[in-house]
């Protein structure tokens, strides 16, 4: 083949360059610029060279703000450094970005350009980030695409070099980051040519030395701060043209040219467009369309933002324009424009006046592609058709439907612009099934082993379980520039048969596609089990249908739920794209490639899956007319609520880009309760209860992650009307002797984990197999149990401080509404028990500050939230403000109660005339702490209320508006590691340090769970990691020792699977301490390589060893001439290997360098046993008492 | 004297091998062992396990939760490559191979068709002098015959046989139905040597927590008298050298081992509990024995007491069931007082 082509994703081509020219490298998580670190990290630990021979130094930093300050360090010590961000991890390096500018400092920053969080947090891509710290004075260098990345990586760094300026290298988060394309990547010798040793050598004689000391970093004053600012303006106004000559430096050497502001279009262009990133791809595909339909349009993609050169501009644009439209990925509210329209604007108006433009062109701006919102050739259509009018539309936006301000252009979404010639291919898979991976290698073998140009795109829903996966592939005989989904599909191949009734798989079916369905039935049984809307679109389309039942395949090649490598066969065989034999060797090889280095076992199994592949796959033949009757289940229940029904379920339904602006809350709060609406269906298996054998312990219901198994006494008439089959147990409770106990199972919410089953203790003493809970196929219990579920909601409920049980102890606490319910987390995740069992506890007057994380992408994602209500309405207020600064978030609700709880009972005292002595006693009352005394301070409340609403004085009317606060609300700080060890740790000491009454909840997954698993200060020393490829070779910290040395705050660490009496024991002392309290409990993830099942074995496997000390320290056991840290674990048991090796994180590190490995488990183990040692002598030591200490201090005289 | 002998052709300055246990996981404990005078080294075991289901577990652990999220498409760092042991065994291999003297045997452990035979060829390449198989197959499954069993292993050792240039011996458990028969089969797929017997790990109960528990107990001279009895039985009668293994902990053991017929004496947990250097003990006390008994060599007493040898074959056949539980009496002191 003449074309050299690597296909990877805009990410590794922007790593590839960055890692080669760099010496320095500071990393911190952040998405969607993680992949570039974890490369170089990796890259790093096996010993790659950069282009001077040196393997560069990889450093994980506590947070952005940290590996910018590592950054000016490295590079003020004369290091080629660079790092790689986006969204607030970029604001977090504003200061230091200010500095490093100043200081006329040669770096590159590359930026995966990502929304930055405003009404809500979105991963996704636009500008907003890049925006936001223009003002620093970097040079901002765009690219579009993959291979411009690549390229721009290098550009960026040569006129980083040579212009003395720090450049921000950007491209848009996911689209580009993560879009697979075939590379034509730079060799070293082009990167060398690039950067001139003398730059190089320029830059580290400017470094610090002691050899030649100078110091930077002075404070000015008014007489030359000034001045002394605009002594870099030389360097700015030379910066376009140095960028601009290394870009033809860069054509010499490799045919691929650019310039700063790069236009496309008729050469008479009457309408032109402006933008920067991936859009510029999709304009100039749209631009050539239109070109040869006769229209004089253009595009004009700014490649260099800043420093922003007029006069490269207007060289750049044809001088026929008439009307330009500025179109900027970003909002920001309030100003005249946005950034790129308001700096057009003001540069052609400049060069008007000057009389270096000629003609002065209508210029609008508008808006598109927020958080990676599509943009396609019909919106750039639409765009330029605007144009048209005498009076476009100016601050509009596109893409949307803007039914509040007017914005929005209309678009023709018929329009088709995209090349016939390419191959357009859309697959639906699920998450576990392995379908984006197996596109992965097929668009590889496509890009690489065929003649033909590919790409491939991937889309995740925010779902850690059962989540669904769009796969977009595109391949053709020319070179692939359309950066946005696939809008007609020549080929759909859907690989879950549910995906029909849920999901428009086939909205975007182009007329005689090809329509590959993986189906549990055959060819002459398939067509009556589609529901009617699906056969229609399948004849309306004449499309070619074709079944597999891949589960079946992939069962009979030990393969389990994998599908992948079969679907992957039927693909290339049903597309043709290369003769069948030769694809099979190219899937069998990219299988060899992919997973060679997992075993040779494994090979075999896929290459077995693969040969037997299409011995399953049928053509069926479609019928002339589609069979009645069968027709798509609702989206939500009719029962929803009016807010699920109209915005909710249209999310569920994919159909969320329809929902117009008035549909959206403008301000981001949402209902709570919603999740409860979303039934995802996805357990294949869920339990079962055995009431004979069950004994009701409640370990189950507290361990469920999803809060779908439940449990409640109830009076027997209750169950007078209990559907058929559902089942109950006489209570084995004395305070309800005669009742009932049932427990249920939210069959359409469960993931179907199992963990209740594994920590089922019941056992049937004849068969141990047998326990009370076992888990069946869902499709035998499935209709009974949801009769079932329903009756149980309806069956009254256990609230805390009601009632004649304390909830005190597991086996009350599992009658207790969660108040956490079927969340989108993980199956069987290690955290969600433990938010779930506080919001049993405290939910009802719980305020959650949540930092960002897994605990907040499953809390608070579209479309639902799992933070529910209770009967009485009330339930958990919840909010996420950052990742870094949850702690001070916390504190600052814990702030505005004690205010207004202050406040409250001043105007109670004011207005006790109208209360009455008694009420007034009642109200102000300090000593309210049991959940009995609060449930009573609730209800004087309601009184207080009901008195106050005749009365109208602004007394009266403050005091409606803060008597909440006299009910004592429990302030809850939930975090991962990653928060609460690293980003946050700052923060969290203050506020623990503070005094005040919070609670902080650490979920400790010892990694970065939500960013993929990289390492944290909680990560165990011989885990593997990213960021920590090689095993991580420093202990953990020791976050509960650290904050015992304040003496004054709570600490526990507790781990559910180990002590789930310790556990609950903890929650309930923490919340009860009228000060700091912190909790570090130990949360099994996805990201430790175990069977999730086992999870809570593996808990107690970590206490068993030593691994996880469980204890509780209480200051105010001091009091009580006690010692205040209470060890609740027992010594170690077991030698620490037989925990660590259960787990595929540190495993892994066993099987790929056995000899280190060996080393730093020995240090691990050392670890342990010296934490043993200090935590068993510190709780044995004598509590501390003054009056001893007193006589010492005496004698000592 | 002579302690040298021949076990499947490989030359052997003394019949004390070391089987597969911990003592071979390093180089210094087989070093250890050879200058503690052991006659050959039979390295760890390669288990088929390692090769096959920690290859799937971990694809499964790697992929599991991967390109589900776009926030996290995988959850574990690049590594440029993994090894289940295999690689490992095979650099220890060689570097014993370049280190040590006496003949170093690799061993595989498992039963049932797959590419983990591959590592036979590549143990030879890397330098073993023999290989054991060890055939540790629990025939728990009530559809699968005797014979059906007895197949599969043949056909496994015919894999490993037929792609190896070794003497390979055959590690079996003591029940089969007809071993002597069974063992002409190994032979005649490909072995050139029997080892009597592998250990099962035993299962145990834990009361509290009713699980089924594994528990490897060491030997004791005791077990010598099953490996003992049927290398007896199988001297003569097969034509493949035979090995004893567990039980085996003195001088006295490793004598009857040989008289029974064994060309080598196997050993592991007296080595464990004493150290290698215990090897010099056994030795001195078999030549020991041997000078006062004035025997020449090892070869001359091997199978003096099998079956074909011994003037009285009754002991070792049915008939002498009866009679020995007729001779036994109750210990007074015992249970009975």
């Amino acid at each position: 083949m003449a074309r050299n082509l690597t296909m990877m994703d805009g990410s590794e081509a922007v790593a590839s360059v960055a890692y080669r020219t760099n010496e320095v490298m500071t990393i911190y998580p952040i998405t969607p610029s993680s992949t570039m670190g974890e490369l170089a990290d990796a890259w790093a630990a096996e010993g790659r060279s950069n282009i001077w021979g040196q393997t560069p130094l990889v450093q994980e930093m506590q947070s952005e703000g940290g590996a910018a300050g590592a950054v000016h360090g490295s590079l003020q010590a004369g290091a080629l450094t660079t790092t790689f961000t986006a969204s607030q991890g970029l604001l977090l390096m504003l200061p230091n970005m200010f500095k490093i500018a100043g200081e006329l400092t040669s770096t590159v920053f590359h930026v995966a350009a990502r929304t930055v969080a405003a009404h809500a947090l979105s991963i996704f891509g636009d500008h907003s980030d890049i925006m936001a710290v223009r003002s620093a004075g970097w040079a901002v260098l765009f690219s579009d695409s993959p291979q411009q990345a690549h390229d721009m990586a290098l550009i960026a760094q040569a006129a980083a070099l040579r212009a003395r300026l720090p450049f921000i290298h950007a491209f848009d988060g996911f689209r580009t980051s993560h879009e697979v394309q075939g590379i034509e990547t730079l060799p070293d010798s082009v990167l060398r040519a690039l950067l001139p040793e003398e730059l190089i050598r320029a830059h580290r004689a400017r470094a610090l030395a002691p050899e030649h000391p100078v110091m930077r970093g002075s404070a000015q004053n008014p007489d030359v701060y000034f001045q002394a600012r605009e002594a870099c303006s030389p360097w700015y106004k030379a910066a376009p043209q140095i960028v601009e000559d290394i870009m033809q430096q860069f054509a010499a050497h490799t045919g691929r040219s650019y310039s700063p502001f790069q236009y496309t279009g008729h050469p008479q262009a009457e309408r032109v467009a402006v933008v920067m990133g991936s859009a510029a791809e999709t304009l100039a595909e749209t631009v050539n369309a239109l070109v040869l339909q006769g229209e004089k349009v253009g595009v004009l993609q700014v490649h260099l933002f800043r420093p922003f050169s007029a006069e490269h501009l207007v060289r750049a644009l044809p001088g026929s324009v008439e009307k330009l439209a500025v179109l900027d990925r970003t909002k920001e509210p309030g100003a005249a424009g946005e950034p790129l329209y308001t700096d057009v604007v003001t540069a052609l108006s400049e060069m008007y006046s000057t009389g270096e433009l000629q003609q002065m062109p209508r210029i609008t701006g508008g808006r598109y592609g927020l958080a990676s919102r599509e943009f396609t050739p019909a919106m750039a259509a639409a765009v330029l058709e605007e144009l048209k009018k005498p009076s476009p539309l100016n601050h509009f936006t596109v893409g949307i439907t803007d039914d509040v301000s007017h914005s929005s252009l209309s678009v023709d979404e018929s329009l088709n612009l995209e090349p016939q010639e390419v191959t357009r291919a859309v697959f639906w898979g699920l998450g576990a099934d392995g379908t984006v991976g197996a596109n992965k290698n097929s668009i590889k073998i496509i890009g690489e082993d065929t003649s033909l140009y590919a790409q491939g795109y991937f889309v995740y829903d925010s779902k850690k379980s059962g989540s669904v996966t769009t796969s977009h592939l595109r391949f053709g005989p020319n070179p692939i520039h359309s950066p946005y989904l696939i809008r007609s599909a020549n080929f759909a191949g859907i690989h879950q048969f549910g995906f029909l009734e849920r999901y428009p798989v086939l909205q975007n079916l182009a007329p005689g596609a090809v329509v590959l369905l993986n189906s549990p039935y055959g060819p002459g049984e398939v067509w009556n089990q589609l529901p009617s809307g699906i056969q229609q679109q399948l004849i309306d389309k004449q499309a070619r249908l074709y079944v597999i039942d891949a589960y079946e395949m992939a069962k009979r090649n030990s393969m389990g739920t994998r599908i992948n490598v079969i679907m992957q066969t039927c693909f290339f065989a049903l597309s043709g794209v290369l003769p069948r034999d030769e694809a099979i060797a190219c899937i069998k090889e990219a299988v060899r490639k992919t997973y060679g280095k997992r075993g040779k076992a494994v090979v075999e199994r896929n290459f077995a899956a693969i040969d037997n592949a299409l011995s399953g796959l049928h053509a069926v033949p479609l019928p002339a007319a589609a069979t009645p009757g069968r027709s798509m289940p609702p989206v939500v229940p009719a029962e929803a609520p009016e807010f699920v029904q109209k915005f909710t379920a249209e999310i569920i339904a994919g159909r969320g880009d329809s929902l117009p602006v008035s549909a959206m809350p403008p301000d981001g709060t949402f209902p709570t309760g919603t999740s409860q609406w979303e039934r995802r269906c996805i357990a294949q298996e869920i339990p079962v209860w055995n009431e004979n054998l069950c004994i009701q312990c409640g370990k189950c219901v507290l361990v469920c992650p999803h809060a779908v198994i439940r449990a409640r006494v109830v009076p027997a008439e209750a169950l007078q009307n209990a559907p058929e089959g559902f089942q109950s147990a006489e209570a084995h409770w004395r305070e309800h002797a005669g009742e009932r106990y049932t427990l249920q199972v939210s069959v359409e919410d469960c993931t179907g984990c199992s963990l209740c089953v594994e920590v089922c203790p019941a056992v049937n003493k004849s068969i141990t197999s047998q326990k009370a809970l076992h888990m069946a196929p869902v499709r035998e219990v499935k209709q009974q149990g949801m009769q079932h579920w329903q009756f149980f909601k309806s069956l009254p409920e256990h609230l805390p401080g009601k009632g004649r049980i304390h909830y005190n102890t597991v086996k009350n606490v599992q009658l207790l509404q969660p108040l956490f319910e079927f969340s989108g987390a993980c199956a069987g995740c290690g955290e969600t028990p433990y938010i779930k069992l506080i919001t049993q506890l405290f939910g009802h007057r719980a305020l959650i500050a949540n930092a960002t994380g897994c605990s907040s992408i499953y809390g608070g994602s579209l479309p639902a939230t799992p933070y529910a209500t209770n009967r009485q309405g009330c339930g958990p207020a919840w909010s996420n403000s950052l990742f870094e600064d949850n702690a001070e978030f916390g504190l600052g609700m814990r702030l505005a109660v004690d205010v207004q709880t202050e406040h409250a009972r001043t105007l109670v005292q004011k207005l006790s005339q109208h209360l009455g002595a008694e009420l007034t006693a009642a109200l102000l009352q300090q000593n309210v702490h049991t959940e009995e005394e609060i449930e009573q301070r609730r209800e004087q409340v309601e009184q207080l209320r009901t008195l106050l609403q005749p009365l109208h004085t602004t007394e009266a009317r403050d005091l409606l508006a803060t008597a909440g606060n006299l009910i004592p609300r429990s302030i809850w700080i939930i975090g991962g590691d990653g928060w609460a060890y690293d980003i946050g740790y700052g923060g969290l000491d203050h506020v623990i340090a503070s005094g005040k009454n919070v609670n902080v909840l650490v979920l400790d997954t010892e990694v970065y769970s939500n960013t993929g698993g990289q390492a944290s200060k909680a990560t165990s020393r011989a885990a593997v990691a990213k960021f920590a490829a090689s095993g991580k070779a420093t202990a953990k910290k020791d976050l509960g020792r650290m904050f015992m040395a304040y003496r004054s705050v709570y600490v526990a660490q507790i781990a559910l699977g180990a002590s789930d009496a310790q556990t609950l024991r903890a929650l309930r002392e923490a919340e009860s301490y009228d000060g700091p309290s912190i909790i570090i409990a130990y949360s099994h993830c996805i990201a430790h390589g175990i069977d999730m099942s086992k999870g809570l074995w593996q808990q107690k496997l970590a206490a068993d060893t030593g691994y996880w000390l469980l204890y509780r320290y209480d200051p105010r056991l001091v009091e009580k001439n006690m010692n205040p840290l209470q060890l609740d674990s027992k010594a170690p048991a077991l030698p620490l290997h037989q925990y660590l090796y259960n787990e595929t994180r540190f495993r892994s590190l066993q099987q790929s360098r056995p000899q280190h490995a060996a080393q730093l488990l020995k240090a691990a183990q050392e670890d342990v046993d010296r934490r043993w040692l200090e935590y068993s002598q510190m709780a044995a030591a004598l509590p501390w008492q003054p009056e001893i200490a007193e006589e010492e201090g005496e004698s000592r005289k | 004297m002579k302690l040298e002998t021949q076990w499947m052709g490989i030359q052997l300055k003394n019949p004390l091998v070391a089987s597969a246990s911990p003592l071979s996981r390093n180089l210094d404990s087989m070093k250890r062992l050879e200058d503690a005078g052991i006659g050959a080294i039979v390295m760890y075991s390669l288990f088929e396990e390692q090769i096959t289901h920690d290859s799937y577990q971990l694809d499964h652990h790697l992929s599991y939760g991967s390109e589900s999220y776009g926030e996290a498409v995988s959850y574990f760092p690049y590594a440029p490559g993994y090894d289940f042991g295999g690689d490992a065994y095979l650099t220890l291999l060689e570097a014993a191979r370049n280190a040590l003297q006496v003949p170093i045997l690799a061993s595989l452990n498992g039963a049932t068709q797959g590419g983990w035979t591959e590592y036979a060829r590549e143990m030879e390449l890397a330098g073993a002098s023999g290989l054991e198989l060890n055939l540790y197959y629990l025939a728990a499954n009530a559809e699968a015959s005797g014979e059906e069993v007895e197949n599969m292993m043949l056909e496994t050792v015919r894999n490993v046989a037929s792609t190896v240039s070794l003497p390979v011996s055959i590690k079996i458990g003591p029940w089969f139905t007809a071993l002597p028969h069974f063992v002409r089969r190994l032979v005649a797929a490909g072995a050139s040597g029997v080892t009597l017997f592998n250990r099962f790990y035993q299962t145990d109960f834990d009361l509290e927590t009713l699980q089924v528990t594994a528990a490897l107990e060491l030997s004791r001279s005791y077990d010598l008298l099953l490996p003992l009895h049927w290398t007896a039985i199988l001297y003569g009668q097969v034509s493949a050298d035979i090995a004893v293994s567990g039980g085996i902990h003195c001088g006295t053991d490793a004598l009857k081992a040989f008289m029974a017929g064994a060309d080598a004496a196997q050993m592991t947990s007296e080595l464990l509990v004493h150290g290698p250097e215990r090897i010099k003990g056994i030795l001195q006390e078999i030549a020991g024995w041997m000078e006062e008994h004035e025997y020449e060599s090892i070869d001359q007493m091997r199978g003096s007491m099998s079956l074909r040898n011994v003037p009285d074959s009754s002991a070792f056949e049915r008939t002498n069931y009866m009679r020995v539980l007729g001779s036994y009496k109750p210990d007074p002191t015992g249970w009975l007082k």
